[in-house]
C-alpha cells in the first residue's frame, strides 16, 4: 500500500523533454530527498499534458495545481513553499491571458474545461513507460474481455456500431475496415499501425506513442483478434526517437506480463508486435506507399483496389489504422459503443484530437467532442490570437485542407462539414494564421511541401504541383497576370481528378481554398503589385520618412548592396532598383525614419 | 515478473495496483468526494497539524472513505490551529479548529460519515471573491 500523500506529475513528452523535464524530475526528487519528504511525495514522469505553449509543466495531485515554465532550480521553491508550507507558487501558476491573474488549478483553466479526453485519456496522467499504471488504469482490461468473453464478429459489430471513422484523415469507418479484412482469408494477416505521422504542425500520435503507448499496443491486439492476425506491426518515422524508445519499453513489459506474445490471458491467442521504421517521407502515410516500405521497397503508393484489406503487406490481407484511432479502441470496448456514438455529431461519433499551432496563445494538444466549433477551440479553448492579432483563418488538414475563415467560426467540426466548407479534417493539425500571414505565400508554403514529398511516379502530381508552385512564386514575385488564377484553378482540378493516390488528389487543395477565400488577396498581389500582409518581400518598398531623418548615415553604411545615398546630416533615399529588401536598414535605424509601404 | 495469466489474475492486479494511483484518480473529480485541507502554515505545524494531516490520509483510506486530503496555507485563525476546512459532495464547507486526534476522529465518524456537526466549528466570517469569471 502506498503511503504517498502527494504525487507531483512532471511532462516528460518531447517538447518538454528538450526543455529539461528530466533535470526537474532530479531536482525535485533531490530537494525532497533532502527534506525528507522522498516516502510522501512520489515524483512522476508522464506523457504531454497537451499544453506545449507553456512547457515544462509541473502538476501536484491531489490538488491539481498546475505550474507552468518550471525550470529545474525552481525545483527547491516548490518543495518548500507548496509541499512544505502549503502554499502556491503564484509565479509559477498559470496566468489567464486575459485578466492576467493566475490561475489555482488546471479545473479553472479555460484550455482545459472544453475538453473531453478519449484518446489522451492517459497522456499526462500515468507513466508510460509503467505497465502497473496502465493496468491501474483498466489497462488491458479491454483485450482481456474481448479474449475471454467476446467472438471476433461481436468485437467488429461493436467498433461498428460506435460508429468511429479513422482519425488518420480519410474518415472511413474502422468497424468496417476491420470487417472486410476479417472477411478475406487467408494463413497469415497483418495489423498494422500507421505512426507515419507527416502533416507540418501535427503532433497527436507522436504524443499518443510517449504518452500512453500500452493504449496502441492493447488496440492492435483487439484488432489482431478480431480479423484472425497474430503479427502486428507499427510503421513509425525514424525521427520520433522518444516514441520510438517508450514503444520499446511498452512492448518489452507487455511481454513479460503474457499481454503479448502466446496464450494471452490462457485463451490460446497469439499476437506479437514489432516496430518498422520510415525514413520520414510525407507520402508513406498513404497506406499503400506505406506497406511497400515497410516490404523494403521505394514508398510509392499503387493504385486501390486492391485495398490492403485484401492483399497488403507481403500480399496478405492487412488492417492500416492511425494512432489515434487506435487510441480510442479499448475505451470503446470498455464502456460500449452506445457510450461512444453518444458524444459527436449525427455522422462523427466521439472526440477528436486537434494540435494547435500557428499564431494562437495556447499552442498545444486538445480533444474535443466532434461538433465542436471553430470558435470554441480557437478562442475558448486556444486562448485566441497572440497578441491581440486578427483573425485571419485556419488551415484545417495540413497540406491537404484548406483554410478556413471567419464565416466559419461557428461550424460545428466533423468530417461532413469540414468538406463541405472547402476543408478536411486530415489528421487534425490546425494552424492559426493572422492578419500578419499572407495567404498567397501560404498556399506557396504549403505546395512546396507537397512538392518536396511528391513520390514522383504519377505525372499530375509531379509536374502539376511544380508548376502550381511556379505560378504562385510568380505571383508572390509581382509577376503575376490575371489570367494566373484561371490557370491555378483548372490546373488544380485536373490534378485533383488524375493524381493517382490521396497525398496527389489533395495537394491542390490549401490553393482552391486560398483562392475561394481570399481571392482579393490574389488581385492585389497581380494587378496593384501589393502584399496587403507585408510578406511578399520583392512587392515591400522600403522609403525614407523624410521627418524623422536626421542624415546619420547609419543605414547607408550597413546597406549590404550601397542602395541608401544621401550626405551627412541630410535626408537619406532608397533606390528600390538596388535595394534587395533586406531589411537591414530599417533594423539599424534609431529614428524610425524608414518604413515599410 | 510474474505473468497475467488470465482476465481474472488482471482484475487481481488491478485492484492491488489502482490503490498506488488513488490520489491521481481521486484528484479527476473532486467535487464528488470529501475534500478535506489541513491548514499547514507555520503555526499549524506548530500546533501539530502534520499529525493531524497523517491521520486523515491513513482513516480515511482505512475506514474506506472516498476522499482527497490537501495542505494549505494559513487560514488565518491561528489561534485555533490546527484547523481543516472538510468540504462533503455537493456542500459548503465546514471549517474545524483545535483540532486534535480525537476531534479528527470523531469529524470523521459524526461529519464526514453521517453529515452530524461536532465541536469546534469556526463559523465562516468572511467572503472570497473568485478570480475567475
Amino acid at each position: 500500500m502506498s503511503k504517498y500523500s502527494m504525487h507531483l506529475l512532471v511532462c516528460g513528452g518531447t517538447g518538454c523533454h528538450a526543455a529539461e523535464s528530466d533535470a526537474i524530475v532530479c531536482n525535485l526528487r533531490d530537494e525532497l530527498e533532502a527534506k525528507g519528504l522522498n516516502e510522501t511525495v512520489q515524483v512522476i514522469l508522464t506523457g504531454c499534458f497537451g499544453f506545449c505553449e507553456k512547457g515544462p509543466i509541473v502538476k501536484v495531485m491531489p490538488d491539481n495545481t498546475f505550474y507552468v515554465q518550471v525550470k529545474p532550480e525552481d525545483a527547491q521553491t516548490i518543495v518548500e513553499e507548496h509541499i512544505i508550507k502549503g502554499r502556491k507558487v503564484t509565479s509559477l501558476l498559470y496566468r489567464d491571458p486575459k485578466t492576467k491573474e493566475p490561475v489555482a488549478d488546471s479545473k479553472h483553466m479555460g484550455f482545459f474545461k472544453k475538453q473531453m479526453r478519449i484518446a489522451l485519456r492517459n497522456c499526462g496522467f500515468i507513466n508510460p513507460e509503467n505497465i502497473d499504471e496502465y493496468i491501474a488504469r483498466d489497462g488491458y482490461a479491454a483485450l482481456g474481455k474481448v479474449l475471454s468473453e467476446m467472438t471476433p464478429d461481436e468485437v467488429i459489430k461493436l467498433v461498428k456500431d460506435s460508429g468511429q471513422r479513422g482519425r488518420g484523415g480519410a474518415g472511413f469507418s474502422t468497424g468496417l475496415k476491420w470487417e472486410l479484412a476479417r472477411r478475406n482469408v487467408s494463413d497469415e494477416k497483418y495489423v498494422v499501425c500507421n505512426a507515419d505521422e507527416g502533416d507540418p504542425g501535427a503532433f497527436m500520435d507522436r504524443s499518443v506513442l510517449e504518452g500512453d503507448p500500452h493504449s496502441i499496443l492493447e488496440a492492435m491486439a483487439i484488432c489482431g483478434y478480431s480479423i484472425g492476425a497474430s503479427n502486428g506491426l507499427i510503421y513509425i518515422r525514424a525521427e520520433y526517437p522518444l516514441a520510438i524508445q517508450r514503444l520499446k519499453t511498452a512492448i518489452k513489459q507487455a511481454k513479460e506480463y503474457g499481454l503479448l506474445g502466446n496464450d494471452i490471458f490462457g485463451t490460446g491467442f497469439n499476437f506479437d508486435i514489432t516496430l518498422k521504421y520510415g525514413a520520414g517521407a510525407f507520402v508513406c502515410g498513404e497506406e499503400t506507399a506505406l506497406i511497400h516500405s515497410m516490404e523494403g521497397l521505394r514508398g510509392e503508393p499503387t493504385l486501390k483496389p486492391p485495398f490492403p484489406a485484401e492483399s497488403g503487406y507481403r500480399g496478405k490481407p492487412t488492417n492500416v489504422n492511425n494512432v489515434e484511432t487506435y487510441a480510442s479502441i479499448p475505451a470503446i470496448i470498455l464502456k460500449g459503443a452506445a457510450w461512444f456514438s453518444s458524444i459527436g455529431t449525427e455522422k462523427s461519433k466521439g472526440t477528436k484530437v486537434f494540435a494547435l499551432a500557428g499564431k494562437i496563445n495556447n499552442v498545444g494538444l486538445i480533444e474535443v467532442p466532434m461538433g465542436t466549433t471553430l470558435r470554441e477551440v480557437i478562442f475558448e479553448i486556444g486562448g485566441g490570437i497572440r497578441n491581440g492579432k486578427k483573425f485571419k483563418g485556419v488551415q484545417t488538414g495540413g497540406p491537404s485542407g484548406g483554410c478556413l475563415t471567419e464565416k466559419h467560426l461557428d461550424t460545428p467540426i466533423d468530417f461532413d462539414n469540414l468538406i463541405a466548407a472547402g476543408s478536411m479534417m486530415g489528421s487534425g493539425a490546425m494552424i492559426v494564421l493572422d492578419e500578419d500571414d499572407c495567404m498567397v505565400s501560404m498556399a506557396k508554403y504549403f505546395l512546396e511541401f507537397t512538392v518536396e514529398e511528391s513520390c514522383g511516379k504519377c505525372a499530375p502530381c509531379r509536374i502539376g504541383n511544380k508548376r502550381l508552385h511556379e505560378l504562385l512564386g510568380q505571383i508572390c514575385e509581382g509577376k503575376g497576370v490575371l489570367s494566373d488564377l484561371d490557370r491555378l484553378k483548372n490546373m488544380s482540378l485536373v490534378i485533383k481528378d488524375t493524381a493517382l493516390c490521396g497525398l496527389g488528389q489533395t495537394s491542390p487543395n490549401p490553393v482552391l481554398s486560398m483562392l475561394d477565400n481570399f481571392r482579393d488577396e490574389f488581385i492585389a498581389h497581380i494587378t496593384h503589385k501589393k502584399c496587403p500582409a507585408g510578406q511578399c518581400r520583392s512587392l515591400l518598398e522600403y522609403i525614407v520618412n523624410a521627418e524623422n531623418c536626421v542624415g546619420c548615415t547609419a543605414c547607408a553604411r550597413v546597406c549590404p548592396v550601397n542602395a541608401i545615398s544621401g550626405m551627412r546630416k541630410e535626408i537619406h533615399k532608397i533606390d528600390s532598383a538596388i535595394c534587395i529588401k533586406c531589411g537591414a536598414c530599417m533594423e539599424k535605424c534609431k529614428f524610425d525614419a524608414i518604413y515599410i509601404s | 515478473m510474474s505473468k497475467i495469466s488470465s482476465l481474472a489474475d488482471l482484475r487481481k492486479k488491478r485492484e492491488e495496483l489502482q490503490a498506488g494511483m488513488d490520489i491521481r484518480i481521486r484528484a479527476l473529480n473532486p467535487e464528488n468526494i470529501v475534500q478535506v485541507k489541513v491548514a499547514m502554515a507555520t503555526c499549524g505545524i506548530a500546533s501539530g497539524s502534520k499529525t493531524i494531516m497523517e491521520f486523515f490520509l491513513e482513516q480515511l483510506d482505512r475506514r474506506n472513505i472516498e476522499g482527497v486530503v490537501t495542505q494549505t496555507g494559513c487560514m488565518g485563525y491561528c489561534y485555533a490551529e490546527p484547523t481543516i476546512e472538510v468540504k462533503l459532495p455537493g456542500q459548503d464547507p465546514v471549517v474545524f479548529g483545535f483540532v486534535d486526534l480525537k476531534r479528527a476522529d470523531q469529524i470523521i465518524e459524526k461529519y464526514i460519515k453521517t453529515g452530524e456537526l461536532v465541536d469546534g466549528i469556526i463559523p465562516v466570517n468572511y467572503q472570497t471573491i473568485d478570480l475567475k469569471e
